[in-house]
């Protein structure tokens, strides 16, 4: 059974159609990297699986759909790194860790064993250790998406979707970070659901791919399958190459025939 | 032997290392110290001083049961239980009520600088207090016993239109619709209260005492009409604690970690709206207290609405109290309006919180 399954989705915002008609699968334990031109409708995806954003059609976690589920329960199947997180000012790294259990309390309740060990469990595997009372507003750009990972992490959801977690980074954190998802995905059997513009990176780490355009889904499967001149010239409207190395797919942007 | 208690000891200082923030019972016994101190200066000190025992023992023959003889004068008993301590008690409950909805308005605007007459609250009870002090004048002085009425009921309809207006035209009411709507409230009651103060010349320095705030004509019967509105809705801020710091990662990643930012929104402003508009109802619009308390709360001990949101209700009462204090004895006989104290302290404060809040960004 799929661990996220999504059918006919359609969102709406504002009366203008943002995604129209999706359908796709995730399967327990894979990475499913969402790519497609800006304004495709990739974020939205993501807020509708998580209830930010009100939609039509049928979305399901492990064969449940999630109309019938509470926030909190919710909250506990999918976690969300969104693409810029809010920082909250003052907040020190444990404390937002911590907020990541916050579909396993009440609103009343203090922090239980429970909570501690597992914020200490996902400080200590994401390496936060040393960091762990700094206020987050102190750390650089890679550090902090760890942080952001790993208050996702104490969600302990059996899905993690990340809205572009590689934006803003530069190129050894990039890899860094995708390691880390690719690391944890293996060692927690997670299942992954990231957005990524960098299309030589959505051919290195995902299982499969979903190529979004114009809110429609035009393109389901496997990296090399989805990966092809035709499909990224005819949706992002550039030309490229698409080159192997050692199995690895690296897509070079061209230059428009007629530019100087 | 030895490594294996090294080894514990490290594991010790990590485990220390990634505790949550929580509320050290230090910070809270020290906020209430502060509280208890104030309270008895307050009802010491004044035109006739008294000696601290006095004053314990004249407030514990008050309690049911309790028979003692505090040593006091007649008089100098009736200062201390009819004059001192029902405005002291008010000046506990006022400044707990707008510490508390203060933090409380900043963690559901996630905006440093809100407090709880940012939606309308002030302009509305000044509105309301203005209209009974103008037709008090006018039918013979009645007018003040209906100013506490008015001004609940002005503060109450200036935020009832505020949020009424500030759902879009899907139902919902961001952070920044409901600061609009309420800037605009704020501005319309305003404009009236102007208007009906320039046709009631004669009840300008009646108004403006009351706009800048005091305590003075405080008597247990209106601490006892406050108390249910501040336990009420100050428990209901209390409770809410936790879930302002969710709310401070934003409405959409709140969403995702299982809360309903709108309904956590709407239920600390009314909370904190209630509370606020009956606390102004019985001193005036005293301000900065709101911004202060909780800043300082954040400065010394932690940004956690766990923390800020108990200790600015002990720390509240505690300044309040103490600014109460400096206006009646500072210039004694004389007074200064309870407004002017705390702007006083609360305006330099406020400039260095600016400053300290763009460094933190």
């Amino acid at each position: 059974m799929s661990a996220l399954a999504i059918s006919e989705l359609d969102v709406t915002l504002d009366g203008a159609a943002i995604l129209r008609d999706v359908t796709l699968r995730a399967e327990p334990g894979t990475w499913l990297g969402v790519i497609g031109p800006n304004g495709a409708g990739k974020s939205t995806l993501l807020h509708a699986v998580c209830g930010v954003v009100p939609y039509r059609g049928s979305i399901s976690f492990g064969g449940e759909s999630i109309a019938t589920l509470d926030r909190r329960t919710r909250a506990r199947h999918v976690a969300l790194v969104s693409q810029s997180p809010t920082v909250p000012i003052g907040i020190t790294v444990v404390d937002y860790v911590l907020l990541g259990r916050t579909p396993h309390r009440t609103a009343l309740s203090s922090p239980s064993r429970t909570d501690r060990q597992v914020v200490r469990t996902v400080v200590d595997q994401l390496d936060l250790g040393r960091f762990a009372k700094r206020r987050l507003t102190t750390l650089s750009g890679g550090e902090r998406q760890r942080v952001f990972l790993a208050r996702a992490l104490a969600q302990q959801s059996a899905i993690v979707l990340l809205d572009e977690p590689t934006a803003a980074l530069d190129i050894g954190h990039q890899t860094e970070v995708l390691d880390l998802i690719d690391q944890l995905r293996h060692d927690l059997g997670l299942t992954i659901v990231t957005t990524l513009h960098d299309l030589t990176l959505a051919g290195r780490y995902p299982d499969t791919l979903a190529m979004l355009a114009g809110g429609r889904m035009v393109a389901q499967g496997n990296p090399h399958d989805v990966l092809t001149p035709t499909l990224i010239e005819q949706h992002y409207g550039a030309p490229v190459r698409v080159l192997q190395d050692n199995g690895d797919i690296i897509i070079v942007a061209s230059r428009k025939s007629g530019a100087a | 032997m030895r490594d294996a208690a090294q080894r514990s000891s490290a594991e010790i200082d990590l485990d220390t290392e990634v505790a949550p923030t929580t509320l050290r019972r230090s910070w809270l016994v020290g906020a209430a110290a502060l509280a208890v101190a104030a309270t008895l200066l307050g009802l010491m000190l004044g035109p006739v001083t008294m000696a601290p025992h006095r004053v314990l023992l004249e407030l514990l023959d008050h309690v049911p049961g309790v028979r003692v003889r505090s040593g006091l004068s007649p008089s100098n008993a009736a200062i201390v239980w009819k004059i001192r301590a029902p405005r002291v008690a008010l000046g506990l409950l006022v400044g707990a009520m707008l510490a508390v909805s203060g933090g409380a308005y900043q963690g559901a605007f996630r905006n440093p600088l809100a407090d709880a007459y940012l939606l309308g609250v002030a302009a509305g009870a000044g509105l309301g207090a203005t209209i009974a002090i103008a037709s008090g004048a006018h039918s013979g002085g009645g007018g003040s016993q209906l100013i506490p009425i008015a001004a609940f009921g002005g503060a109450l309809i200036a935020v009832t239109l505020t949020l009424a207006l500030s759902a879009t035209h899907s139902g919902e009411r961001g952070p920044a619709s409901l600061i609009l709507a309420g800037v605009a409230i704020a501005a319309f009651f305003t404009a009236l209260q102007t208007f009906v103060l320039q046709r009631h010349v004669d009840t300008i320095r009646e108004v403006y005492s009351w706009i800048l705030g005091e305590l003075g004509g405080a008597t247990w019967r209106s601490v006892w009409l406050l108390l249910p509105y501040v336990i009420v809705t100050s428990g209901v801020l209390l409770a809410a604690r936790n879930s302002l710091d969710v709310l401070s990662v934003g409405d959409a990643e709140a969403t995702t970690l299982g809360i309903n930012p709108q309904r956590v929104r709407l239920v600390v402003v009314i909370a904190a709206s209630l509370g606020t508009a009956a606390a102004v109802a019985m001193s005036g619009l005293i301000g900065f207290v709101g911004i202060i308390v909780p800043h300082t709360v954040r400065l010394l001990a932690g940004t956690s609405y766990r923390i800020v949101l108990p200790l600015s209700l002990l720390g509240g009462a505690a300044f309040l109290t103490a600014a109460d204090l400096l206006a009646r004895t500072a210039f004694a006989p004389g007074t200064i309006p309870l407004g002017v104290v705390t702007a006083c302290i609360g305006a330099p404060f406020f400039l260095v919180v600016l400053r300290l809040s763009k460094v933190d960004r």
